[in-house]
């Protein structure tokens, strides 16, 4: 089968670059997926969890705040944060989790506190998700 | 003639001295290399993103974004970074008379200009001659994350963005080697040779697909590459901090040698000297009997 070569990286690392059979991301639009030999294609991304098809198996990564180019058979996702399952910290997740949905529940819904917890509860809860299908 | 228990105690001072500045040398050493590694595993992101946005750029005809278009100049927003802590050499010293420099050269009032501080040291500076504040960031790790100054990059892009300011510079020590730190402003917004400095490559395949829009794809990289900017001038500048730092210590070292040496000779010149009038009073003694 096809491949085509994916980078994740993030302002600190380079988190992962390796040819994959198929990418699907979260745009801001919906979910899209990406097959060897696709027309360029820029398109930010939301906070979710993406999923590579390599080998027959899917891996999840978990990514914050991105976007993702796709340009000559090559898939470069750009984000503030992308972590692998078995690198992302549950308890800490579960904990920032509880924290904002303490905020939430405390301010009113206009406020710029109430969408940062609201982005905060969601970065948390798609953690959570990624490290959850690992085990 | 000093007495020759000063000296020792001298020497004894000196000598500790002496051993915290070689710690802090060894420490400034590693810090070092792990910043530089940092500041290395930064670029393939601030490269793409660029590559990413040249060629949007390009790609579309008219750019027509705020971050790109340069605006007449009526306030300048600096973003001053320096260290937390002294013990650095000219370090600090020389970022601070550079921005004071500048300032007075091109503005004519305080209300022409604001100023982000990032280093307690820059902060304290500022703060103490009433120039016009606005942001800070003090107790920034020595290896910062992108969460780390996310913030202060957010709301520095976001107030170019709200016209706060029309133009925004990064001051800074580049760091060139562990030897060589120099003072370095670097404009930042508007992103205005963006488009332009690419022309001499090849030119990828620039037919992209945007979703949803051309427009709404540039609004969130525009953003994204201005905080990159300055993510990558903090990694920059935490390398050059710790490079000064290891090379003043490193002198300093030297120097408590020297004093050293010198305080040894004149306690051994003391105590000779003091052997000497011992021995020639008990001759004296001696002679008297």
């Amino acid at each position: 089968m096809s491949t085509f070569r994916l980078e994740i990286v993030t302002p600190e690392r380079k988190v992962y670059s390796e040819e994959v059979e198929m990418v699907i991301a979260r745009g801001e639009l919906g979910e899209i997926g990406i097959l060897p030999n696709h027309a360029p294609f820029v398109t930010p991304l939301v906070v979710s969890a993406l999923r590579i098809k390599k080998n027959g198996s899917e891996t999840l990564i978990a990514i914050s705040g991105g976007f993702m180019e796709v340009n000559q058979n090559k898939v470069v996702i750009l984000a503030e944060t992308a972590e692998l399952p078995q690198e992302i910290d549950v308890d800490r997740a579960a904990a920032a989790k509880e924290r904002a949905e303490q905020r939430l529940a405390k301010s009113g819904a206009a406020d710029l506190d109430f969408k940062r917890a609201q982005f905060a509860l969601q970065r948390a809860l798609n953690r959570i998700q990624v490290a959850k299908v690992k085990k | 003639m000093q007495g020759v228990r000063d000296i020792k105690r001298r020497i004894k001072s000196v000598q500790n001295t002496k051993q915290i500045t070689k710690a802090m040398k060894m420490v400034a050493a590693a810090k070092l290399r792990r910043a530089q590694e940092r500041a290395e595993a930064s670029k393939p992101y601030t490269e793409k993103i660029k590559e990413v946005i040249s060629s949007i750029a390009k790609g579309i005809d008219d750019v027509n974004h705020p971050m790109l278009e340069v605006r007449p100049v009526k306030k300048t927003g600096y973003i001053v970074i320096t260290a937390d802590k002294g013990l650095a050499g000219g370090y600090n010293a020389n970022i601070l008379r550079l921005v004071a420099k500048t300032l007075k050269e091109r503005h004519q009032s305080a209300d022409e200009y604001v100023i982000f501080a990032v280093g307690r040291k820059g902060r304290d500076f500022f703060k103490k001659r009433d120039y016009p504040l606005i942001g800070e960031i003090i107790g920034l790790s020595d290896t910062p994350t992108f969460a780390d100054i996310k913030q202060i990059a957010k709301t520095a892009v976001s107030m170019y963005g709200d016209g706060i300011y029309d133009e925004l510079y990064l001051v800074y020590n580049e760091f060139q080697s562990a030897i060589s730190q120099v003072p370095t402003e670097k404009k930042v917004l508007p992103l205005a040779n963006l488009t332009e400095s690419e022309e001499g490559q090849p030119a990828g395949n620039n037919d992209y697909d945007f979703e949803p829009s051309a427009e709404q794809v540039l609004n969130v990289l525009l953003p994204r590459y201005a905080e990159t900017i300055i993510y990558n001038a903090v990694l920059n500048a935490k390398a050059s901090e710790h490079g000064a730092r290891m090379t003043a210590m490193g002198s300093a070292t030297d120097n408590a040698d020297e004093v050293i040496g010198v305080l040894t000779l004149t306690y051994n010149r003391a105590r000779q000297s003091s052997i000497t009038q011992e021995i020639s009073e008990i001759v004296a003694g001696a002679n008297a009997l």
